[in-house]
């Protein structure tokens, strides 16, 4: 027979829709309506999973969000979620469903056997553990993590889209409930713009027992017709499903939506809200008592929930175990339901007989002073036995349902540092003095009662001060520590999700512990995915109760979003590969792209390596590449760079106290080169600086760092150098530039250059002439990075591909030839070249890269007073060297450390390879590196060596320029 | 997370924005002047007040101005209305 415990009736059911789902395999039927959850249960299926340290067999507790047990893996293959509550999953056709952290099977565990070992796993146990002798932490550690399975990842990547979306409300309610209904209502006619967000499917908060009346109608009908209303209102906008996760500064909230839509999974909403509302309800309340952790041990509330939406009962026979007056009611609601009630036990002695009167028509049993001492049945609830003063006794039950009293959410509240106070009434924790902007209404502010909700929920939506909430709480007990205690040696959980017990409380008193988060992170309290909702006001009750002191001098730990798990998906949303940084590309993509280029990311930018002929290995491409710019010429798009356009009377005085070096001598069509130091004193930037006027500078900057120079210029103007007449403008994009480097670039640029004398007479190295090249209007920079006669022509960008078309027809005789930047890269390794990021990491002084004669000594810079602190000045700092291999068939392993013995095992590094190639022209590898004192050990004998490649390659401590020191090809 | 009302762009999320530190904590006219401590002082070391704090913000995918916000460090409140670093007097 198919769902066995369904019973008639159900507000949420459509019986009408069928749908076919798997647990573990198992094929089973449920409705369109259902939760996973309210399947599960009206199919008899209790044992869920098995518990995080313990493996002991676990069923359904809650109804919602404070699910502990129920957390399955949804889903098969990429699509597969773990740790999913099966509370707040809608059951979908098809649906495939997996228990967790068991194996071989759920039945048959052999986990459990840490359950029969459970003394040698108490409070503390990991830290105890790492803090043990020797090296117990490391014998243990991996079955500690094979033990403590919480599901596992989905295969591959997910496959569906998430999605984010901003929006602004006047209001923003977190609970759809009576009390955020009302508020949504009220703020709704005052014509605010409301955003209502409630997490569960269907408006309305907790499930009611009946017979609650608001505004003179029964509570169902009142949810109905607010929901009515507010659909109708064109300034309000309802979220189903969507939690609101997280509060912070300003007015900002996090909400997380479940859409479960094709072609979308889940959806964050970032909501910016003037004020907020917090109507977030509360949670049913644990009792803690021998075995009520055994599946078929569920919340009160979550068993009339279950009953009353879904029609799915919990058992045939259920047992009530409560400490307060609202269970009678719910035991009423449950017995009219069709569901049998052996019994309310009730921890208390008085009560009042009027709180009773509704039980006691139905003829239930109610035994007072009954204080649980045992729970039968493993893996479902056959029983329980009770005691009381006068006698006690077992009862058959095949569920067992629990009422504690209420835990308002507060989670919201202290998330935006609200205050919280102790209500000795309620046994709990409240708001107390909220920051502006946020208000807390009914359950959660500890308003229990319908009319009272709403009274409060439609003062804070119309922002006026509410008459004095009122907390007509069900009388109760507080939790029962005798109780928790009985059955010898029997376990009562705190925290089911972490497997923390009474015991583990009293265990972690006794050693010492006083403050609950010290508490918490000793015996894990709270610290599993519920984040302690069911568990953690009971943790620090007897934490108090152990300490004799009052719960409010316990405290309660700091509540951190997200009040609920996040999908990592939620958070990523469409920010992942170009979405999240989109790449660059120059004008001249496409041709590279047609012409054999092996794209690298360099940043954000697309830039050609090398471009591969037919039969070539990526070496030899780049060998040919390097030596066509060595003996002949070559082409190299180098769009990337910064530009800044620098103008004004003081361009001069600026570029001076930017760059270590002096700039008021440079003659309009000259060039210079520059560092650019960090106040500390570490190079920061460097390029080339040409003056194309009177009051006119075009700077370079390093591809990386042509947005970081704009702000750290635009920094200092706007503050320390105020008086400076001085525009900076980005004008990277603006334009397009090609390098033509190589002994015969001349005679390609002469044929193109319209009217521009490139002679070297005319035009010297580090000069700068603006023209017409190719019919083109353009700035020509003779200027070199390979070592080689040089000039970078730049063309406005949308020029740039006629310049590149013409070069390479001009250049078609001499075979010039196209080169990327690995081959740029030897090139300037050969010649010595520091690159931002490689030798000027962060850590290195202009001395250090032995560019001291750069450093002017007669005006200031940025950086320049660092550099005679006494750090920066002391001997043995890493100095540039160049490394060259001795054996010229050896190769360097990536990311060696230079070392003075070539032997295994430990020794002191010395320094480091910042950049390293194959030297076609030396026809070995070389390297630069920063190696302690390295201008000391020219032609000593070293090791570059990777203890992770198990390598080490002698080589020889060089000037860190391998081609043409007296530069005589720059000049030629 | 912060809204920053930006004097160019109108209010504005903060992860618009790059922190760029206590406002107070300005370039010395002469660095050469200052001995070791005072220059490292000025490098380094940062007053954490409880309370309001001047700090400079970049609008870095904005209007790309720096500005400067006056903050409460114990309520993150932003106690006064940013302005562009050049308009704001000495912190
Ligand atoms: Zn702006």
């Amino acid at each position: 027979m198919t769902q066995p415990f369904r019973l008639p009736g159900g507000d949420r059911i459509d019986r009408s829709q069928p749908l076919a789902f798997t647990f573990d395999g198992r094929a089973y039927e449920g409705y369109a309506g259902d939760t996973l959850a309210s399947a599960l249960i009206a199919n008899g299926v209790h044992l869920v999973s098995r518990s995080f340290k313990y493996h002991r067999p676990r069923g359904i507790v809650g109804l919602g969000a404070e699910e502990s047990n129920a957390l399955l893996r949804i889903g098969t293959g990429d699509r597969a979620e773990p740790n999913m509550r099966a509370t707040t999953v809608a059951l979908t056709d098809g649906l495939v469903a997996q228990s967790q952290n068991r194996w071989p099977s759920l039945r048959f565990d052999l986990g459990q056997a840490a359950d029969l070992l459970s003394r040698l796993l108490p409070a503390g146990f990991y830290y105890k553990t790492f803090m043990g002798p020797g090296d117990a932490w490391m014998v243990y550690e991996p079955y500690i993590r094979r033990a403590a399975g919480l599901g596992r990842p989905p295969d591959g990547a997910d496959p569906d889209p998430y999605d984010k979306r901003h929006a602004h409300a006047d209001v923003l309610i977190a609970g759809g409930g009576l009390a955020g209904l009302a508020a949504a209502l009220a703020a709704g006619r005052r014509g605010e713009r409301v955003i209502l967000a409630d997490e569960d499917i269907t408006l309305g908060g907790a499930p009611f027992a009946g017979g609650e009346m608001v505004e003179g109608l029964p509570v169902a009908d009142w949810i109905a017709g607010t929901a009515a209303k507010l659909s109708a209102m064109g300034n309000v906008r309802v979220l189903t499903r969507t939690t609101v996760v997280g509060t912070y500064d300003h007015g900002f909230a996090v909400l997380v939506e479940s859409t479960e839509r094709a072609g979308l999974r889940c959806r964050l909403w970032k909501v910016r809200a003037r004020r907020l509302v917090l109507a977030t309800g509360a949670i049913e309340r644990p009792l803690v008592f021998p075995g009520n952790d055994r599946p078929g041990v569920m919340m009160a509330s979550a068993a009339l929930g279950y009953i009353t939406r879904y029609a799915a009962a919990p058992g045939r026979r259920l047992a009530i175990v409560t400490n307060n007056d609202g269970a009678y009611r719910t035991a009423a609601s449950l017995h009219d339901s069709g569901v049998a009630i052996a019994a309310v036990l009730d921890i208390r002695n008085d009560v009042d007989p009027a709180a009773q009167e509704a039980a006691r028509q139905r003829a239930i049993p109610i035994h007072g002073g009954a204080v649980i001492t045992r729970v039968d049945g493993r893996q479902r609830v056959t029983g329980l036995r009770w005691s009381a003063a006068g006698g006690g006794g077992r009862l058959a039950c095949d569920g067992l349902c629990m009422s504690g009293g209420w835990i308002p959410t507060i989670h919201l509240h202290s998330q935006t540092r609200g205050t919280l106070r102790y209500d000795e009434a309620a046994h709990a924790f409240l708001p107390d003095r909220p920051i502006e902007g946020v208000r807390s209404v009914g359950a959660c502010a500890g308003t229990f009662d319908a009319a009272d909700a709403v009274a409060h929920g439609t003062a804070a939506g119309n922002d006026a001060t509410p008459a004095a909430p009122l907390r007509r709480a069900a009388p109760a007990a507080p939790i029962s520590v005798e109780q928790a205690f009985q059955g010898g040696g029997r376990k009562s959980f705190v925290d089911f999700q972490n497997d923390v017990t009474a015991a583990d409380i009293r265990l972690a008193a006794r050693e010492g512990y006083r403050s609950v988060e010290h508490l918490k992170r000793y015996t894990t309290l709270g610290m599993g995915t519920d984040q302690g909702k069911l568990g953690g006001l009971n943790g620090l009750s007897l934490l108090a109760a152990e300490l004799g002191c009052a719960p409010s001098d316990v405290g309660t730990t700091t509540f951190r979003p997200p009040y609920t798990p996040v999908p990592f998906g939620a958070l990523i949303g469409r920010d992942h590969g170009e979405g999240l940084q989109p790449s660059r590309y120059t004008a001249l993509h496409d041709w590279h792209a047609a012409h054999g280029a092996v794209f690298n990311q360099a940043g954000s930018w697309v830039r050609p390596l090398f471009y591969r002929r037919d039969g070539e290995s990526d070496l030899d491409a780049v060998n040919r590449e390097v030596m066509a710019v060595r003996r002949n010429v070559g082409v190299i798009d180098v769009a990337t760079l910064g530009k800044l356009d620098i103008q004004g009377p003081d361009a001069a005085e600026l570029l001076d106290r930017l760059y270590t070096n002096s700039w008021k001598k440079l003659a309009v069509g000259r060039s210079r080169y520059g560092i650019m130091l960090r106040e500390d004193g570490m190079v920061f930037d460097d390029g080339v600086t040409a003056r194309l006027g009177e009051q006119h500078y075009l700077m370079s900057t390093t591809t990386g760092n042509a947005e970081a120079v704009v702000e750290h210029i635009e920094l200092l103007l706007r503050t320390a150098w105020r008086g400076l007449r001085v525009f900076v403008t980005p004008v990277t994009e603006q334009w397009f530039a090609a390098a033509l480097a190589g002994p015969n670039a001349r005679r390609v640029l002469a044929r193109v250059a319209d009217g521009i004398d490139v002679t070297d007479k005319a035009m010297p190295h580090m000069s700068v002439r603006c023209g017409r090249v190719a019919g083109l209007t353009a700035r020509v920079f003779r200027l070199s990075f390979s070592g080689e006669l040089s000039y970078e022509i730049n063309v406005p960008s949308a020029d740039g591909p006629a310049l590149w078309q013409r070069l390479l027809d001009a250049g078609r005789v001499d075979d010039l030839m196209v080169y990327g930047t690995e081959s740029m890269g030897v090139l300037r390794i050969e010649k010595g070249h520091v690159v931002v990021g490689r030798e000027a990491d962060g850590r290195a002084t202009p001395d250090d890269l032995g560019l001291a004669k750069l450093c002017a000594t007669t005006k200031d810079y940025v950086g320049r007073r660092s550099l005679s602190l006494p750090a920066l000045i002391e001997p043995g700092r890493k100095q540039l060297v160049g490394l060259v291999v001795e054996r010229a068939d050896d190769r360097l392993p990536v990311g060696a450390h230079v070392v003075a013995e070539g032997r295994a095992g430990p020794q002191e590094s010395l320094g480091f390879i910042t950049s390293q190639a194959y030297s076609p022209t030396l026809g070995r590898p070389i390297a630069l590196a920063l190696v302690k004192a390295g201008r000391d050990r020219m032609g000593q004998r070293l090791f570059a060596t990777s203890p992770t490649a198990s390598t080490s390659v002698a080589v020889m401590v060089s000037e860190p320029v391998f081609v043409d020191p007296e530069g005589k090809r720059l000049h030629a | 997370m912060l809204s920053i009302r930006c004097p160019v762009c109108g209010p504005r999320d903060e992860d618009e924005f790059v922190f760029g530190g206590d406002a107070s904590a300005v370039r010395p006219a002469d660095p050469m002047a200052c001995d070791d401590q005072a220059w490292t002082a000025f490098l380094y070391r940062r007053d954490n007040p409880a309370g309001p704090h001047d700090e400079l913000w970049f609008h870095r995918f904005g209007c790309r101005r720096w500005l400067r916000v006056r903050r409460d460090t114990r309520s993150h409140a932003i106690v006064a209305p940013p302005l562009l670093a050049e308009d704001a007097g000495a912190p």
